[in-house]
């Protein structure tokens, strides 16, 4: 290496590629083999299925309404729940976010999160059965008779479930964006005058739309993913065939593993086109700071 | 102020606004019940001699602990899972956080397309990945070990450490570093000796997250664990899906030594976290 030329390392340090940037390495090549290796694989090997053809798997996916069906199935579970939880997270987490035993109410609620659906689904079976405490005190009350209810193994089973670990998620992801909001904004529409309603409408819906939009998203996405509780909870047979089971089934079932990579891009671009839609929707919407102006 | 605190007739709205209180409260108590109601009914179960058309048991029994450890066996499960989870902690405490720093410190091309292939395991659900990933992994010899179960488990655990840790390092006076090595330290003892120390507080909230997390993570290990990989969450799953072969009491004192074990870590994690970070990913590091 001559005097005069800038040593290659030096060249490549002032780029940003140095000793420390390698530390990055590791964490990359680990992502690239477990995640994007075989999401690509899957996607090619989908294009391959037993009958040889280009687009057997899909169009065999496609034209059997055991599979295609499931895609409907999956959407009348996940975007009902969404909705309903997103619609019940915003006034709670409007209501708590001052107070002063927040704390209390987050950990309870981060409950159902971390102990799991399948968890979540064997209480279920037992709260929610035919002989639960559910049922039970809904007889007492007049509401109906255990025979007239059935709250497991059909739709509502699995519909319950998604509230009970989707609700709290939902909630907590809307109670950070709702405390992210500066309450001088409320406080100076209060001030001019604005009842709670208008102060709702005018200042925090246009805020919160793009938190909201990626709360949705990500509570759809987990929601339309489901996969113990319907089985555990559901008919996984018939009214809760989700996705999920059916890759499951193609890929340890029938060992047909590109019909099961297959089910699961479809899935994924299932996801997908929901995502993208609502976060399109999104750029309709107001996208700025959420704190105050100084001054 | 002597405006607002000025007397005024209750008027329909006032009515209206305590109304929708009430019932926001209602809807959140309800809930909280029926939460309580659902891990009750489990605890109750698994102490019941015999719970048949009747609110409680006719007697408590501790029995089905006993039989559940035999017949799940329960000691298998918990080595397993023990494995699995402390190896998934280390490695993507090692993994994790030397990228979150080159991450937090440097500036190269392409970092946010890198940002973007640590983000997308954080978003794309697990089953969705899992079975692609199981079936690669089938195909190189590593689906059914516990190698396999391991790997799978890192993919959404690394990222989450990176996007944890990110904000911990950046709160970090780059000029700290720049001390040390104006000192000589090289990159290896400037962890040791400057990083790990000041970064204690974070790595310990981002790995007890991690290990949360990995004791629930049901569809990665479910895909990807074989008879002898299987962890207290998936031997749960198979044992409530082949309910009716055993007894229910059964199924649900290994459910609540599964309770337990996630509890006492989520109490632990909760000392050094915030609930609402378990789901938003360390958003609220900085705060």
């Amino acid at each position: 290496m001559s005097g005069s030329a800038i040593p290659f390392r030096v060249r490549l340090a002032a780029s940003g590629l140095d000793g420390v940037t390698l530390l990055v390495i590791p964490a990359m090549v680990l992502i690239l083999a477990l995640f994007v290796y075989p999401f690509s694989y899957g996607l090619i090997l989908s294009f391959h299925p037993k009958d040889g053809s280009f687009l057997g798997n899909y169009g065999h996916f496609f034209s059997d309404p055991f599979l295609y069906g499931t895609i409907y199935t999956t959407l009348a579970l996940a975007l009902p729940v969404t909705l309903l939880n997103l619609v019940a997270a915003v006034p709670v987490a409007f209501r708590i976010r001052r107070m002063r035993h927040q704390r209390l109410i987050t950990t309870i609620l981060v409950l159902p999160i971390t102990l799991g659906t399948v968890l979540v689904a064997e209480g279920m079976l037992n709260y929610f059965g035919p002989q639960g405490w559910f049922i039970r005190t809904l007889s007492i009350l007049g509401l109906g008779s255990p025979a007239s209810i059935k709250l497991v193994h059909n739709y509502w089973g699995v519909f319950l479930s998604l509230v009970i670990t989707g609700f709290p998620f939902t909630f907590l992801l809307t109670l950070s964006y709702v405390s992210g909001i500066d309450v001088a904004l409320e406080n100076a529409a209060a001030t001019l005058g604005a009842r709670s309603a208008a102060r709702f409408r005018t200042i925090f819906l246009p805020l919160l739309a793009p938190g909201l939009a990626i709360t949705f998203c990500l509570s759809f996405v987990q929601a339309y993913s489901v996969f113990p509780s319907a089985v555990l909870l559901g008919a996984p047979a018939g009214p809760t065939r989700v996705i999920s089971i059916a890759a499951y089934e193609a890929a340890f079932e029938q060992y047909d593993y590109s019909l099961a990579s297959a089910i699961a891009m479809v899935m994924g671009a299932v996801q997908l086109v929901v995502v993208v839609g609502v976060l399109m929707s999104r750029s309709l919407f107001y996208r700025g700071p959420a704190a105050g102006a100084k001054g | 102020m002597t405006l607002l605190s000025a007397p005024r007739a209750v008027t329909v709205r006032d009515v209206g606004a305590k109304l929708w209180v009430i019932s926001i409260w209602t809807l959140l108590i309800f809930f909280v019940i029926n939460l309580f109601g659902i891990i009750g009914a489990v605890l109750t179960s698994s102490f019941a001699t015999r719970w048949l058309r009747s609110w409680f048991p006719n007697g408590l029994t501790t029995n089905w602990y006993v039989s559940a450890w035999s017949e799940f066996q329960l000691g298998d499960v918990l080595m397993t899972t023990f494995q699995v989870v402390g190896a998934v902690v280390v490695l993507s405490g090692l993994i994790g956080v030397p990228a979150a720093y080159a991450m937090a410190r440097r500036e190269f091309k392409g970092k946010k397309l890198v940002m973007l292939v640590f983000l997308l395991p954080l978003l794309v659900p697990p089953i969705t990945y899992g079975i692609p990933l199981a079936t690669v992994l089938y195909q190189t010899g590593f689906g059914g070990s516990l190698i396999g179960v391991i790997l799978a488990n890192l993919v959404p655990t690394v990222p989450f450490v990176i996007l944890v840790m990110i904000p911990f390092i950046e709160q970090i006076d780059p000029r700290i570093e720049a001390a040390a090595r104006v000192f000589g330290a090289g990159t290896f003892r400037l962890f040791i000796h400057v990083l790990l120390p000041l970064l204690t507080p974070g790595i310990l909230a981002a790995l007890l997250l991690v290990l949360v997390r990995t004791i629930a993570m049901f569809e990665l290990t479910f895909l990807t664990s074989g008879p002898t990989s299987q962890t207290l969450v998936v031997a749960l799953y198979y044992a409530v899906f082949a309910a009716g072969v055993r007894a229910v009491q059964s199924i649900d004192a290994m459910a609540v030594i599964y309770m337990g074990l996630t509890l006492i870590w989520l109490v632990i994690a909760l000392r050094f976290v915030n609930p609402t970070q378990i789901v938003t990913r360390g958003k609220q590091a900085r705060a």
